[in-house]
C-alpha cells in the first residue's frame, strides 16, 4: 500500500469470525485524506463485515483499528428499508441527524435533489434515494465517507452522473472515501485504489493493476466482457479520471 | 352519566394517550408479533400478582418486561426465527397464564375480564395508575422521540451518528411493556395487540409526517374508546371488543374516504 503521511484510519491484522467460520482474515489498509478506496469482491466476500468494522458496528475477533483522533464519518448504508406507513419525507430524514432545516437544504443543494425535499422518502427513485442517502452522510462533515454500493439501484447514466458527484465531494471535502462495490468495472472510473477481497485480500492496487491480477481474474475473470460497453461514454469526464479505464477496456477487448 | 362510565372514560383516555405513539412504533417496526407476545405474557402477571398479592399493574408490567429481555436474548443467540421465537413465547406464556390462574382459587372466575378487559369495573386508583404511567412513558417518548426515530428508519446509520441504539431500543422495549400492563385494563389480554395497531394503522392515511401520525392514533385511540364505551352502555356490548370494533370501523372509514396513498 502507498505509504501515506496521515492516515484516517488504519486495520492491522482484522480477523473475524461467525461462530465457527471466518470470514475475514489477515486484512490490512490504510486510508489517507483525500484517497478513494474501493473494496469490491463477490457476495459473501466479507465486505460488508469490513465496513461494519471501519464503522465500529462490529468489533473484530482479533487485529486493531485505529481511527484519526476526532474522525467524523459520514456513512451511506446499501439500502433503507422503510416501512410504508412511515410518512417520512426527505427533508425529515435528513432532520434525523441534523435539526437545522438550513444545514439539510444545503446538503440536499449539493447531491440536487432540493426539489424533493417534501417528498415522501418511499417514493424516491433507486438514484434519489441514494443521492438522499448521500446527503445525509455529508452533514456529519465528514473527514471520512463510507459508501456501501452506493449507485445500487441506479441506471448507467445515473451511475456516472452520482460517481462525478462523489468525486466533487470528495475534492470540496477533502476527504478520503471507503466504497464497496459488487463490481470492478462499474467503479474504475471513480476509484485511486481497490481491494479485492474474498474474506482475505486478494490484491490491491489501482484499478488497472487489480483488473490484471491473476486472483482477481479468477474472481471474476467470466464477467469482464459483461461491462465493458460501460465505458464507451466516459470522455464526457474529467480526463484524469478517464483514461484508467478507457486503456482497460481497450486491453480487455484485445 | 353514571360513575363507572366516568372512570371507564378516564382509564381509556389515559391509555389511548401512549398506545397511539406506542401503536406508531410497532406499526412502523413491524413489533405486532412483539407486542401480541407480550400482551399474553400479561395474563401470568396477572396470576403471580394474585398468588402473591401484588398489584396486577406492576406484576403485568414485571413479566412483561422480563419477557421483553429474555426475547431481546433470544433473538440474538439466532438460534430460531424471531416469528418462531415469538411464536413459541407468546403461546407458552398465555397457556402457563391460564393455567396458573386456574390453580389459585377463586381466580378462575374472573377469567373473562382478564381475556377481554373489564374497563367497567376499574376503580379510581387504578385509573390513577394509568395516567401516571401514560405520563411517564408519554415524557419519555417526548424525550427520545428524534433518537427512538433514528433507529426506526435505520439501526446502523443511527449508531453511526451516535445515538445509543441498544440503550433505546430497550427503552422502547420497556415502555411497551409497562403500555400492555395498563391497556390490559381496558381490553383485556387478547386484544391489546388491536389497540395498539389499529389505531396507527388507520392514522397512516391522514398523516404527512410521523409527530401527526403520532398524535392522530391517539386521538383515533381516544374516540374509539368513547364509541366504544357508548355501544356498550346503550347495547349491552362487552366494552372491550366494542372499544376495538369502533377502532376497526375508523380504520375501514379511513381507507374509503382518504385518497389513494402513496406507497413504495
Amino acid at each position: 500500500m502507498t505509504p501515506q503521511p496521515q492516515p484516517l484510519l488504519t486495520l492491522r491484522g482484522i480477523e473475524k469470525r461467525y461462530r465457527n467460520k471466518t470470514v475475514l482474515r489477515h486484512i490490512d489498509l490504510t486510508l489517507a485524506r483525500g484517497q478513494i478506496l474501493t473494496l469490491i469482491g463477490p457476495n459473501g466476500a466479507g465486505k460488508t463485515t469490513l465496513v461494519k468494522i471501519v464503522l465500529g458496528l462490529l468489533a473484530p475477533d482479533a487485529g486493531t483499528v485505529s481511527r484519526a483522533a476526532g474522525l467524523r464519518i459520514g456513512y451511506m448504508p446499501q439500502k433503507l428499508a422503510l416501512d410504508p406507513t412511515l410518512p417520512l419525507s426527505a427533508g425529515r430524514f435528513l432532520q434525523l441527524a441534523e435539526p437545522d432545516i438550513r444545514l439539510c437544504r444545503a446538503a440536499l443543494e449539493e447531491t440536487g435533489i432540493l426539489h424533493l425535499i417534501d417528498h415522501p422518502v418511499q417514493g424516491l427513485s433507486g438514484g434519489e434515494t441514494q443521492r438522499m442517502l448521500l446527503a445525509r452522510a455529508l452533514l456529519r462533515k465528514p473527514d471520512l465517507l463510507v459508501l456501501d454500493e452506493p449507485v445500487q439501484g441506479v441506471d448507467v447514466t445515473g451511475q456516472e452522473a452520482l460517481y462525478l458527484l462523489i468525486n466533487r465531494i470528495r475534492q470540496r471535502l477533502n476527504c478520503a472515501i471507503l466504497m464497496v462495490s459488487h463490481d470492478l468495472h462499474l467503479v474504475m472510473a471513480a476509484t485511486d485504489e481497490v481491494i479485492c477481497l474474498n474474506g482475505h485480500i486478494c490484491c490491491h492496487g489501482s484499478p488497472e493493476h487489480v483488473s490484471n491480477d491473476p486472483a482477481f481474474v479468477e474472481l471474476f475473470g467470466s464477467r469482464t466482457a459483461l461491462y465493458t460497453h460501460h465505458h464507451d461514454h466516459h470522455h464526457d469526464l474529467d480526463a484524469t479520471v478517464v483514461e484508467q479505464p478507457t486503456d482497460r477496456v481497450e486491453r480487455a477487448d484485445a | 352519566m353514571p360513575e363507572f362510565l366516568v372512570l371507564a372514560l378516564l382509564a381509556g383516555l389515559g391509555v389511548s394517550l401512549v398506545t397511539g405513539p406506542l401503536g406508531a412504533f410497532v406499526v412502523w417496526r413491524r413489533m405486532a408479533y412483539f407486542g401480541d407476545t407480550l400482551a399474553h405474557g400479561a395474563l401470568l402477571g396477572m396470576a403471580l400478582s394474585m398468588w402473591f398479592t401484588v398489584a396486577p399493574t406492576l406484576a403485568v408490567a414485571l413479566v412483561c418486561i422480563a419477557l421483553a429481555l429474555l426475547i431481546t436474548a433470544l433473538q440474538q443467540r439466532r438460534l430460531l426465527s424471531t416469528d418462531t421465537t415469538l411464536g413459541i413465547l407468546a403461546h407458552s406464556a398465555l397457556a402457563l397464564g391460564l393455567v396458573a390462574i386456574t390453580l389459585i382459587p377463586g381466580a378462575r372466575a374472573d377469567m373473562e375480564g382478564l381475556l377481554f378487559g373489564d374497563i367497567l369495573a376499574v376503580t379510581p386508583a387504578e385509573v390513577l395508575t394509568i395516567w401516571v404511567t401514560a405520563c411517564l412513558v408519554a415524557t419519555l417518548l417526548w424525550k427520545l422521540w428524534r433518537p427512538l426515530l433514528a433507529i426506526t428508519v435505520h439501526l446502523d446509520l443511527a449508531q453511526v451518528e451516535g445515538v445509543a441504539v441498544a440503550r433505546m431500543t430497550l427503552a422502547l422495549k420497556l415502555m411497551l411493556a409497562l403500555v400492555v400492563a395498563v391497556a390490559m385494563k381496558v381490553v383485556g389480554v387478547l386484544l391489546i395487540t388491536a389497540l395498539l395497531i389499529i389505531p396507527a394503522a388507520a392514522a397512516r392515511g391522514l398523516a404527512r409526517n410521523p409527530e401527526s401520525m403520532v398524535v392522530m392514533a391517539s386521538a383515533i385511540g381516544a374516540t374509539a374508546v368513547a364509541a366504544g364505551l357508548g355501544a356498550a352502555w346503550l347495547w349491552n356490548m362487552p366494552a372491550g371488543p366494542a372499544i376495538v370494533l369502533s377502532a376497526t370501523l375508523i380504520f375501514v372509514l379511513s381507507l374509503v374516504f382518504v385518497p389513494a396513498r402513496l406507497e413504495s
